[in-house]
């Protein structure tokens, strides 16, 4: 986690460097992220969004740089543990339920019984909207956690099948070919699976913030 | 948002099952199983507070250090860009400006030129019109001239004319009755001859 911290702050670092008027390719990818960030965060919660950008900023290439370094051999992706992605969830989950009182106040509760339902409803409308409503980090957390596992599983897996096809001897040997173009392909799914969950984490949290900066 | 919950979720139970049974079905691949369920090890508390510092540092540094600066280079550029712009458009407007003058200069140029050439054209439309006053003024005293000359010519010849005719007559009466009439008689006879003939 120190070294994806480290990674993303020496990006930037050494990206932004120069701080030239016309960036060179290093600096203009640092601004391309700023800017792909920074319109996310804007488009979805609103002007009130660039008071949280930081923060998406910083979601959004912690868990970025966790699942391209969980991607090399040999070492750990933090974001295939539930630990980490449940705390991680559960921080934006509270700084989302803070916003919402702290911009709302007790309407904030209002939002539990949908406007224009039935009054006959609200007994089974406000308990589904409140599961629902805590189901938020559960969803957040799991889904990400559970992408980085089948990812590495699935690695795990057609490369364990290069061993069994290697105990076959020559007709194994030649085998064993297809497991590897598999996982090769693989790491490629798996990149673009690592930018779509981050991606993912950082706009449901632009949506949550919204809906807590909203009405 | 509700029916897309449910859909991720359902696509979450399905993953999750998914995965369990193909850790299933690689036996050995996965001796320790999903170390990351196992909530009994105390390694578990310390990875969420240390990911939590490791967070909030991350994010301190970021916000505090990094992305202002990012935005103080993202917003210089485009400052200088809008600036630059003005610059441009200030130029574009002298550049107007100028060419503005310039035809308004070449409209006066070709006003005056057309100006003096009408000038000049006048005069010399003026002096040749006096030069050729002058001219008929000294034809037609010579004509007249001419004229008075010729009227002078005629009345000498009428003159001579009547001298002639006086001549004539005597000429004539002297032949026809012999006997040579007074020149003074044959004038006025000739004389009246040539009133009543009205030459």
């Amino acid at each position: 986690m120190i070294l994806a911290a480290c990674l993303v702050l020496a990006f930037l670092y050494f990206g932004m460097r120069p701080a030239a008027v016309v960036p060179g390719r290093f600096q203009a990818a640092a601004e391309v992220c700023y800017e792909f960030i920074h319109s996310m965060a804007v488009d979805t919660i609103g002007p009130e969004g660039a008071a949280f950008f930081p923060f998406i900023f910083t979601l959004f290439f912690f868990i970025l740089a966790g699942n391209y370094i969980g991607l090399l051999p040999f070492s750990f992706t933090f974001t295939s543990h539930i630990a980490v992605t449940l705390g991680l969830a559960v921080m934006v989950f509270l700084l989302t339920v803070i916003v919402s009182l702290k911009v709302q106040g007790i309407r904030f509760f209002a939002h539990f019984m949908p406007a224009g339902a039935s009054m006959f409803l609200a007994p089974l409308l406000i308990p589904i909207e409140i599961l629902s409503f805590l189901s938020r980090p559960v969803s957040l957390s799991i889904r990400l956690f559970a992408n980085m596992v089948a990812g590495h599983v699935m690695f795990d897996i057609f490369a364990s099948f290069v061993i069994m096809l290697a105990g076959f001897g020559v007709v194994g040997d030649v085998f064993a070919i297809g497991p590897i173009a598999i996982n090769v392909a693989l790491v490629a799914l798996e990149l673009l699976v690592g930018v779509l969950q981050a991606y993912v984490f950082a706009i449901l949290t632009c949506i949550y913030l919204r809906e807590a900066v909203a009405h | 948002m509700g029916v897309m919950m449910k859909i991720v979720r359902a696509g979450l139970l399905a993953t999750v099952s998914g995965v369990s049974l193909l850790v299933m079905a690689a036996p050995g691949a996965h001796a320790a199983g999903m170390p990351q369920l196992d909530f009994h090890n105390p390694l578990v508390t310390g990875q969420v507070i240390w990911g939590a510092v490791i967070f909030l540092g991350f994010y301190l540094v970021l916000s505090q250090i990094m992305l202002p600066r990012v935005g103080r280079v993202l917003e210089d550029r485009s400052k200088r860009i809008s600036g630059d712009l003005d610059v441009a458009r200030s130029a574009k407007q002298d550049a107007d400006k100028a060419v503005a003058e310039l035809q308004q200069a070449r409209k006066d140029a070709m006003a005056e030129a057309q100006a003096n050439l009408q000038k000049t054209l006048d005069a010399e439309q003026r002096a040749a019109d006096q030069k050729l006053a002058e001219i008929n003024a000294r034809l037609s005293a010579e004509i007249a001239d001419a004229e008075k000359r010729i009227a002078a010519e005629k009345a000498q010849a009428f003159g001579t004319l009547k001298e002639i005719a006086a001549d004539t007559t005597q000429a004539l009466v002297s032949r026809l009755t012999g006997v040579t009439p007074d020149a003074q008689l044959v004038a006025q006879k000739v004389d009246g001859a040539i009133a009543h003939q009205n030459i």
